[in-house]
């Protein structure tokens, strides 16, 4: 025989699924999401996308290569590109390129590999490299300009929905809420902001592909919404007008995107079904919490990165159900 | 002036209080501590080997301490300080050190690739244990190194490392301190501990084979067969004993003649750290005449091992029981 | 439809050999019996070089109460008694026979007549389970675990139903499958007669719904016994494992170990087995010969062999088309849990359930990335474990925390390792850790 023959332990056969698979998987869910965006914002968009994609491949590419110095590079494993995407979607879409290029640093270079590259992150790295500009660079990151504009340069800005839900809030007088466009408007995606935010129905449509291709599981997206829609439901029929109604709340903002893409992130979301829901619930609790009572108008991003935070405390004591358990509890009773 | 002197006044009375809560603290739990045990522990070199058995070097400390009173260290030994970090301790405790030789670890296999060839390929996790769970192995013997590594990955000192090579692990003797983790972690119990000798000088039966001599000859060139041949050799000593199909040398009996040496057909006797032989007409034609297509390999394995070892080798003349450290 | 309730997979099925009828396979020039073909002791070889033997007499007499002892299958003289490369890939003690002719001992029944419960009358369950001892009859799964200790529950347990494992969830594999399209009437006395032995009136035979003519065949011939039902099973893997199709089957779970089914009272054979014991008991002969499935996807013609014990699989791959050109792994058992052999001079065993070869593409796994933490493992594991985890405090050597974890829970089925995305052999590590674990458990009972 020419070729030696292999020995292993079992087991003999794979399914198939990859590590590209299910990046690209995840990338093909944002397509939607992506042309609304392009549609939506025109140029300046795509002006913002690809810097943000281009420059994290890029650094990931350095800093494996140049830093750590692996043998094996692994940028087209769809992570970086991935993260690329996430981090220009939760961009305005008329940010200056210098300001995008550094997000992506601080992303794939603090977010990602200071922490040994896929896998290793406790934080998901476009929401470091997001936060990252909406603290230093607040002024740029907050002025959305109005969606409808095609230019990139000399876009024109406005208020968003959630500025909007803050100030009814501050001043106590409900009729602020009356500036604020409807929500099936703003599922479908006509009003200003990130502009990977805007259509609420188009990433929910690309969650719903994801779970049908068993790329991620229902528990955070559900968890998530599910407790925005519950306490904003209680805030605005129960307590006072001047909190915006849950159709509104569940569409505006970067919820939607938070909830199915930036949460659901493999590598800082918990692993076991009951605490990816306690994970799902307080990220949707601590939302509520920023967006109502906090100094920003908009707290997915905070709360997404503090969950990740204890999201090894949840691994250490979620386990899941062992087989068997059910019955050792009833003989003891 | 006031918003100073009332600054001043807030984190003094903060600072008091703190300290305070740490004094009442300190006092209320304080843990009493034999003293010896730190000053034992400082004379340990921390390497937190395990090799004693004991959780680190501040565990090795305890027990020594706790040996102390019943009044004996016999049964602790610290393998990386050797007789002088003993001597150390048993001073601190006021006892008697027993004399413990220095060892160092031997692997018994030379199933280099080219004399064991590797017929199959293991797909899989890079460790020992686990590709010996497959059964062989990548070659035919199932007693041999299988060249994963895992003694070199437990290794604290870096003192065995696996040669990509020949795919067997190889011990670098000046840095081995006998710790003996090397041997723990070997899943087919390769490595052995043994006395450093004479100018480091020993005599090793390099092969763990038990099967019989048909299929060992088979398995690997340089296989054990046991033929007994270098155990009538040593009648006089009566050093080496014949196990399932394998020799083994007594380390305590062996008095390093090395005619076992040449008895061994197959080559699987090695000695280590001699000084090169003369060139004896009857030693030469014992060597051309039983192992003819090892001829070119063994010879050369003592001479290159030999050359390092020549110069430390006198310094150490008068004191063979300080253990080396370099 | 029924199946287990927590993770399993679903491999591509590819039943290359589904539906080819069982052909016997021509009596080796050489069998080579191991002494090793069940867990437990190994069987002592009680003949020496140059005795005569004929099919069915005894070669090894069991080595403990957790043993079987072994027969002969084939007639001629004893060569040696020496160590063989067996099915573990380790050399082992073995009886080597040179076969001449094919003699049988005169107590075997050789007829194919069937032989019902109600014909025997003198049979009671002590009876039952000493022929079935003295038949060195195993699980027949793979598992090999001696049968005969199974029918004897430990004291203070009852059992209260039998559960027949005819799911073969691996893929590949069709020898159960053909056994019961073949010998239905012969099982349905083995369930039987297993019932009688251990005393309940509940009997189950538990499929696969990828079976449809067996279910139909069995269900239909199941009529004539009101107490065997037979319980179609969704396709899932690991169904066959014992703990899961308990669970599948009645819906109770076996508790971590040290639990056994019989804590729940639950008795589980395999399909051949129960064949088996219909030989052993009606027919008086031991556990000689098995169906053993040859395929592979460029095996020439992927077959159902009656074959018997101590072939040299080298012979049944002859009668199969020959070993393919492109083979790049050869493997005993199923894709799954099989084990890779690293030569076809390895005999058949009590164990055989399949011999399958794989092409050089199939063969070696694909490049380890780094964990991702998917979870995919997680919702995989049908024991509820989290293999990621053990398998990095494995790879660290932190035994106690992996005890802690309950690694030695672990079934061994390999669904997280065939689920990885990033190919990380999980199991690999995680049988490290369970092996260790379960030494350093050993150890502390021994000490008490």
């Amino acid at each position: 025989m020419s070729n030696r023959l292999i020995v292993s332990l079992s087991p003999h056969v794979h399914s198939g699924d990859s590590v590209q698979k299910n990046m690209y998987g995840v990338c093909l869910a944002l397509v939607p999401a992506l042309i609304a965006s392009l549609y939506f914002f025109g140029l300046g968009a795509a002006v913002v996308l690809i810097t943000s994609i281009v420059s994290c491949v890029m650094f990931e590419w350095l800093i494996s290569k140049f830093i750590l110095k692996r043998e094996k590079l692994s940028i087209l494993d769809g992570s970086a590109i991935l993260t690329g995407l996430l981090l220009g979607f939760n961009l305005p879409s008329n940010l200056p390129i210098w300001i995008v290029v550094v997000g992506a640093l601080v992303a794939i270079g603090i977010g990602k590999m200071t922490f040994g590259g896929l896998g290793q992150n406790p934080f998901n790295p476009a929401l470091v490299g997001r936060v990252f500009l909406l603290i230093s660079f607040p002024a740029q990151m907050t002025t959305w300009p109005v969606s409808g504009t095609v230019g990139y340069v000399d876009a024109q800005t406005g208020a968003t929905p959630l500025s909007l839900m803050k100030w009814a809030i501050q001043s106590g007088d409900a009729s602020v809420l009356n500036d604020m466009p409807s929500a099936l408007s703003l599922a479908i995606g006509q009003h200003g902001g990130s502009l990977g935010e805007v259509s609420a129905i188009l990433l929910l449509l690309g969650c719903l592909f994801m779970i049908w291709r068993k790329i991620i599981t229902w528990h955070i997206p559900v968890s998530i919404l599910g407790t925005v829609a519950l306490l904003s439901g209680l805030l605005h029929y129960g307590v006072s007008d001047v909190y915006a109604d849950p159709a509104s709340v569940l569409c505006s903002g970067g919820l939607m995107l938070g909830a199915c893409f930036m949460a659901t992130d493999y590598v800082t979301s918990p692993m076991v079904a009951k605490g990816q829901i306690i994970y799902g619930v307080c990220i949707g609790l601590l939302t509520i919490i920023i967006r109502n009572w906090g100094s920003y108008p908009e707290g997915m991003s905070f709360a997404i990165l503090i969950m990740n935070a204890f999201t090894p405390l949840i691994n250490t004591y979620c386990k899941p159900r062992r087989f068997g358990e059910v019955i050792r509890k009833e003989a003891k009773k | 002036m006031n918003v100073i002197l009332i600054a001043v006044i807030v984190l003094g009375a903060v600072g008091l209080v703190a300290a305070l809560v740490l004094f009442v603290a300190s006092k209320k739990f304080a843990v009493w501590e034999d003293p010896r045990i730190k000053q034992v522990s400082e004379v340990l070199p921390q390497a937190n080997c395990g090799g004693c058995g004991y959780p680190g070097c501040s565990g090795f400390a305890s027990a020594c301490v706790k040996a102390a009173e019943s009044g004996s260290l016999s049964d602790l030994n610290c393998a990386p300080g050797g007789q002088a970090v003993m001597e150390q301790i048993a001073g601190i405790l006021g006892l008697q050190a027993s004399a413990a030789a220095p060892k160092v670890a031997v692997v018994r296999c030379q199933g280099t690739c080219d004399v064991r060839p590797h017929g199959v390929e293991f797909d899989g996790a890079h460790s020992c244990r686990i590709q010996n769970m497959t059964g062989m192995g990548e070659t035919q013997c199932q007693y041999g190194c299988l060249g994963e590594g895992d003694c070199a990955s437990v290794c604290l000192f870096g003192a065995i490392t696996v040669n990509p090579a020949t795919r067997i692990a190889e011990v670098d003797e000046s840095k081995c301190t006998g710790c003996g983790a090397c041997a723990k972690s070997c899943p087919r119990g390769i490595i052995e501990l043994r006395p450093q000798g004479p100018k480091n000088r020993k005599v090793v039966v390099l092969c763990n084979n038990k099967d019989k001599g048909a299929l060992a000859t088979k398995e690997c060139k340089v296989s054990c067969i046991g033929c007994g041949k270098c155990v009538k050799v040593c009648e006089k000593f009566e050093a080496i004993t014949l196990g399932t199909n394998l020799a083994y040398i007594d380390p305590d009996k062996c008095k390093m003649c090395r005619k076992c040496e040449e008895a061994c057909p197959r080559g699987a006797i090695k000695a280590f750290n001699f000084p090169p032989r003369k060139p004896k007409e009857e030693a030469l034609k014992v060597a051309e005449a039983s192992k003819t297509p090892l001829a070119t390999d063994a010879p050369k394995a003592p001479v290159a091992t030999e050359a390092p070892k020549a110069a430390p080798a006198p310094v150490k003349e008068s004191t063979v029981e300080t253990p080396k450290q370099d | 439809m029924k199946t287990f309730s927590i993770g399993g997979v679903h491999p591509a099925e590819n039943k290359l050999s589904a539906g080819s009828p069982i052909r016997e396979a021509a009596l080796p020039k050489q069998a080579i019996f191991s002494m090793f073909q069940h867990i437990g002791a190994p069987a002592k070889p009680v003949v020496k070089k140059g005795d005569v033997v004929k099919v069915g007499t005894l070669l090894g007499e069991a080595g403990g109460f957790v043993s079987a002892p072994i027969y002969s299958s084939v007639s001629g003289k004893v060569s040696k008694v020496d160590v063989a490369l067996d099915a573990s890939d380790t050399r082992r003690m073995a009886v080597y026979v040179d076969v001449e002719g094919d003699e049988w001992e005169e107590s075997i029944d050789r007829s194919a007549d069937l032989v019902r419960l109600e014909d025997r009358p003198d049979l009671d369950a002590k009876t039952i389970v000493e022929k079935i001892k003295q038949a060195g009859i195993v699980g027949m799964g793979g598992a090999t675990f001696p049968c005969h200790v199974k029918l004897c529950p430990p004291p203070g347990e009852k059992a209260e139903c039998v559960i027949i494992n005819a799911v073969e969830c691996e893929p590949y594999l069709t020898s159960d499958h053909s056994l019961m399209l073949e010998k239905a009437d012969e099982i349905l006395v083995g369930v039987a007669l297993i019932m009688k032995a251990v005393g309940v009136e509940r009997g189950y035979i538990g499929i696969e719904n990828n079976k449809p003519d067996a279910i139909q065949l069995m269900t239909e011939k199941a009529k004539a016994y009101p107490q065997i039902e037979v319980v179609p099973l969704k396709v899932q893997y690991p169904q066959g494992g014992e703990k899961q199709l308990i669970d599948a089957v009645i819906g109770r779970q076996v508790p971590a170990p040290p639990a056994i089914p019989i804590n729940v009272g639950a008795v589980v054979q395999n399909v051949g087995t129960a064949f088996a014991i219909y030989e052993a008991v009606m027919k008086n002969k031991p556990l000689i010969s098995r169906v053993i499935t040859v395929t592979g996807k460029s095996v020439k013609q992927p077959s159902n062999l009656l074959a018997r014990l101590g072939t040299p699989f080298s012979q049944l791959m002859e009668e199969c088309g020959g070993l393919p050109a492109d083979t790049g792994k050869i493997i005993g058992g199923g894709p799954m849990m099989g084990k890779a052999l690293i030569s076809l001079d390895i005999p058949m065993t009590k164990g055989s359930s399949g011999l399958l070869i794989m092409n050089n593409k199939e063969a070696r796994r694909a490049e380890a990335e780094p964990c991702i933490r998917c979870a995919k493992c997680v919702s995989a594991c049908p024991m509820g474990l989290e293999p990621y985890l053990l398998s990095n405090i494995s790879s660290q050597h932190m035994w106690e925390e992996a005890e802690r974890e309950c690694i030695v829970s672990c079934i061994e089925c390999g669904s997280c390792a065939y689920t990885c995305p990033s190919n990380r052999p999980l199991l690999d590590n995680i049988r490290l850790g369970k092996t260790t674990v379960m030494g350093i458990i050993r150890e502390r009972a021994a000490k008490k």
